[in-house]
């Protein structure tokens, strides 16, 4: 059952650079997708179309669909604030709000106006659990989250996407700046979260995709070379251009 | 809020709620939008009053005897060029005094001066830019106007030069921390690029760091002369209010009048409506036309440099 | 090796000799520069000190409770400033009343709705001219529009509503800049979970900036505590025998006051203008030492 179908997608910015061309795949539930390519590949662009982040950039003209649940993402008519709670995002660099730990995972939902304490609190234990971090901090929750480490903050970014409950999780090389172990952990928590969520997956290394990809899709220059299961596109790529990237012939 | 959260229903739901929290967040940001279109409002207002009240002086007073060089208001002479002079003579005094000063001690701060000393240096400008000026004028009637009279054996210490060199004091502190921030914007790549090539530190700072700064250096100044010229208390405190014309050297060192000066002095005692009225009115025109080519010159020169510096660096 | 500039370990060619030479004359040059760049400096600050210390010197024996509680008396020569002391504080209160909620919403719209275009631009040199009328023709404006076409008359009200308009183009620019301080990455993260503009705002970037506009709010205030002319023809009186009671009334303040004194007064002491121009400077510089600390202390309690 796919969750995200891309129907001949293309974006081009203001400044002319042209960022997605005529991209169509289907990104299938409970399960991580990964889109990886080089630099300027439209990576980053085409996550930010299921959640309508592009609407915060430049962009001059955008066509085609995304479907999220067989309604189209891009439809002006589409309640925006609705779809960034049904699709969370991790973004590279660990941005924690100025809050405490407690205060960063409630935030989502202080802003759908929830204030039941018993709630906030179960959701932030639930969130916490879900992305690997309350053992590290449940007992001090209060503490700014600023004091965290760089993979700790990063899982509480996770957490804070999570405490809405959504269906879809993006996440935008979410460990470029992370050490092993904590990319390790987030991987992991990635894996455990699969089976509820819908994961898709900027990786910051071809090393980190073939570890994680359940589907795979190659991007190149704003176009889609070869989409499949992990298994097969890493082993037995069927497009020259992919072959030749995994084997880092460029890079 | 599960899978359903794409269908109407769950839609219909959350539109439920939106319409609510738009509403409010509606007003709240057109109030913001006319609060960010106010001080173009209030730019408009201020040169519609002056107008209001100082074009009449257009039309009462003969344009020749307007700028004719005679202000007697008494005998209903209302020229305005001694005023012009006046202002000029002492904000040019007072630029001689505060550029030098400013540019050398905001240079000194910037490149040579040790870290205490800069913790030190920088609180102490603010401090002279937080003295209210009348408290400057009011030192100057009580010592500096005394000492020039002994030192320079004059009839009256009450003079342009006194004017000058407080407002030079009063521009001070502005042309020095603009000018600091200025310098302090320039790379550190500059001056390493500099002092590789085997340039002294002296003559890196005016040879590369000075002219790298240059626009917020003359935005420093200018912004320094928008602020002399328009100061009023402290020059009316010490330049003597004598309305003469200021043309020759000896005018340095005899009483003078400034145009803000004489709004200051006289609008105490007119008369609602009368000539004399509107000529003071007339005066804050030009005082405003005035200040608004040196705001302009600034930012266009700001703007200049900085698309220079744009092209250059892409 | 030696580096170029210094004295060279020199060799016997006659190159290097002239390469010594000059290098010295340079540094003689650059010695002899220092000195005055540093006099200069010297020259710029130590009067300031100095004037402060003298006023304190000269001033600090007028200062007692009566003179600070008291009524002028004896056409001002004896008594104390009451009158001018509550005045300024109102006119201050006045002025933040009116000039803050405007210009941090004026503010808050540069940074976080403007687009670049030509109307920003318009707005933008609209503050910097406001910036830079001079202060005497603020009282005309506020003579004209205030006293006289809105009939409010020679009133706090009148002299808090021109100066607000003369504070306003401090305030928006120190918020706008504490607001733009605030990391752009915070807004999309804010964004991304769901947040509207205006959420955003209020629970994320206001916030984080209030140190920052405080500091510039305080400064501007600072300035209108301090200004004699916008409040000549708008709100200042000579001599009130009571302390003003309402918003129309008009109201005695301390740069009026000792700008009265200092020259309008025959015969006064001189010990009264130096305590009165003290209380001035307390008021005024205690205000910026307060935004100095309050900057400082939040610099270093940022969470980002």
């Amino acid at each position: 059952m796919d969750k995200i179908v891309v129907d001949n997608l293309t974006l081009q910015y203001t400044d002319g650079t042209e960022s997605l061309r005529g991209v169509s795949m289907a990104i299938p539930a409970n399960a991580i997708t990964v889109l990886f390519g080089p630099a300027g590949a439209g990576k980053s662009s085409l996550l930010r179309c299921f959640n309508r982040l592009n609407d915060l950039a430049d962009v001059k003209a955008v066509s085609g669909r995304v479907l999220l649940d067989g309604m189209n993402v891009l439809d002006p008519a589409m309640d925006v604030v609705a779809l960034r709670r049904k699709v969370g995002m991790v973004f590279a660099r660990p941005v924690v709000l100025p809050f405490s730990i407690r205060g960063n995972v409630t935030y989502g939902l202080e802003l759908m106006g929830i204030r039941d304490a018993r709630r906030l609190e179960e959701a932030v234990e639930q969130s916490l659990r879900l992305a690997a971090l309350w053992d590290e901090v449940h007992q001090r929750l209060g503490d700014p989250a600023i004091a965290l480490s760089g993979g700790q903050q990063q899982r509480l970014c996770l957490a804070r996407s999570l405490a809405l409950q959504p269906e879809v999780i993006l996440l935008d090389e979410p460990t470029s700046g992370l050490d092993p172990i904590s990319t390790g952990k987030v991987e992991a928590a990635l894996q455990e979260l699969k089976k509820d969520y819908t994961i898709v997956l900027v990786p910051h290394s071809v090393q980190q995709a073939g570890r994680t990809a359940d589907f795979a899709a190659f991007l190149l220059q704003g176009e889609l070379v070869e989409f499949g299961p992990g298994k097969d596109l890493f082993t037995h790529p069927r497009d020259q251009r992919t072959e030749d990237y995994i084997t880092g012939r460029f890079g | 809020m599960n899978g359903e959260a794409g269908t109407p229903a769950a839609r219909g739901q959350a539109a439920g709620r939106r319409p609510r929290r738009d509403w409010g967040e509606a007003i709240i940001t057109r109030l913001i939008q006319l609060s960010g279109y106010s001080a173009v409002v209030f730019v408009g207002l201020i040169f519609f009053f002056l107008v209001r009240e100082g074009l009449p002086a257009l039309i009462e007073v003969p344009l020749r005897d307007l700028f004719g060089t005679r202000w007697y208001p008494i005998e209903g002479y209302f020229g305005v060029v001694p005023l012009l002079t006046g202002s000029l003579v002492v904000t040019g005094g007072a630029m001689a005094i505060a550029v030098p000063f400013g540019i050398g001690t905001a240079m000194f701060i910037s490149e040579i001066a040790p870290r205490w000393a800069r913790e030190v240096l920088k609180p102490l400008v603010e401090l002279l830019g937080g003295l209210p000026s009348v408290v400057l004028g009011f030192l100057g009637i009580l010592i500096l106007s005394p000492y020039l009279r002994q030192l320079l054996d004059l009839p009256t210490g009450l003079t342009a030069l006194a004017g000058s060199l407080l407002l030079g004091g009063i521009a001070l502190p502005t042309i020095v921390s603009i000018a600091e921030d200025a310098l302090d914007a320039v790379p550190r790549s500059y001056r390493d690029a500099a002092l590789a090539l085997g340039a002294t530190p002296w003559q890196t700072m005016w040879g590369v760091t000075l002219p790298a700064a240059r626009s917020g250096v003359l935005t420093a100044v200018l912004l320094g002369m928008g602020r002399a010229i328009g100061e009023t208390m402290a020059v009316m405190m010490v330049t003597g209010n004598a309305p003469v014309l200021a043309v020759r050297l000896a005018s340095i060192v005899s009483p003078v009048r400034t145009m803000t000066a004489t709004i200051a002095a006289e609008m105490g005692e007119v008369a609602s409506g009368s000539p004399h009225y509107h000529a003071l009115f007339f005066i804050g025109m030009l005082l405003f036309v005035i200040s608004l080519l040196v705001n302009v010159i600034a930012s266009a020169v700001v703007f200049r440099q900085r698309s220079r510096a744009e092209r250059v660096l892409s | 090796m030696s580096l170029p500039g210094s004295p060279a370990a020199a060799p016997e060619s006659d190159g290097g000799r002239r390469f010594r030479t000059t290098s010295l004359q340079r540094r003689l040059a650059q010695r002899i520069g220092f000195v005055w760049l540093s006099l200069m400096a010297i020259a710029t600050v130590v009067p300031i000190a100095l004037v402060v210390v003298y006023i304190v010197q000269q001033g600090g024996p007028a200062i007692s409770w009566t003179f600070l509680s008291g009524f002028p008396s004896d056409g001002m020569r004896q008594g104390g400033i009451l009158p001018a002391i509550v005045g300024t504080f109102y006119l201050t209160l006045g002025t933040a009343l009116f000039s803050v909620p405007l210009g941090v919403a004026a503010a808050v719209y540069l940074a976080e709705y403007a687009q670049e275009n030509a109307l920003t631009r318009l707005i933008r040199v609209a503050i910097i001219n406001l910036a830079g009328i001079p202060s005497v023709v603020y009282g005309l404006f506020g003579l004209g529009l205030f006293v006289l076409f809105l009939r409010l008359g020679t009133s706090i009200l009148s002299a808090s509503l021109t100066l607000s308009i003369m504070t306003l183009p401090v305030i928006i620019s120190a918020a706008e800049e504490a607001l733009r301080a605030v990391p752009q990455a915070f807004r999309t993260v804010s964004v991304s979970l769901g947040g509207s503009r205006w959420q955003t705002i209020a629970r994320i970037v206001l916030p984080q900036a209030v140190p920052g506009i405080l500091t510039g709010v305080i400064l501007g205030l600072e300035r209108a505590a301090g200004e004699t002319a916008p409040i000549l023809f708008t709100g200042a009186a000579f001599f009130l025998p009571r302390l003003p009671n309402s918003p129309l009334d008009s109201t005695m303040a301390l740069p009026y006051h000792l700008f009265v004194i200092s020259t309008q007064v025959p015969g006064m002491p001189l010990q009264i203008q130096y305590g009165t121009a003290l209380v001035l400077i307390v008021f005024v510089l205690g205000m910026n030492l307060t935004a100095t600390v309050i900057r400082s202390r939040a610099r270093a309690r940022r969470q980002w």
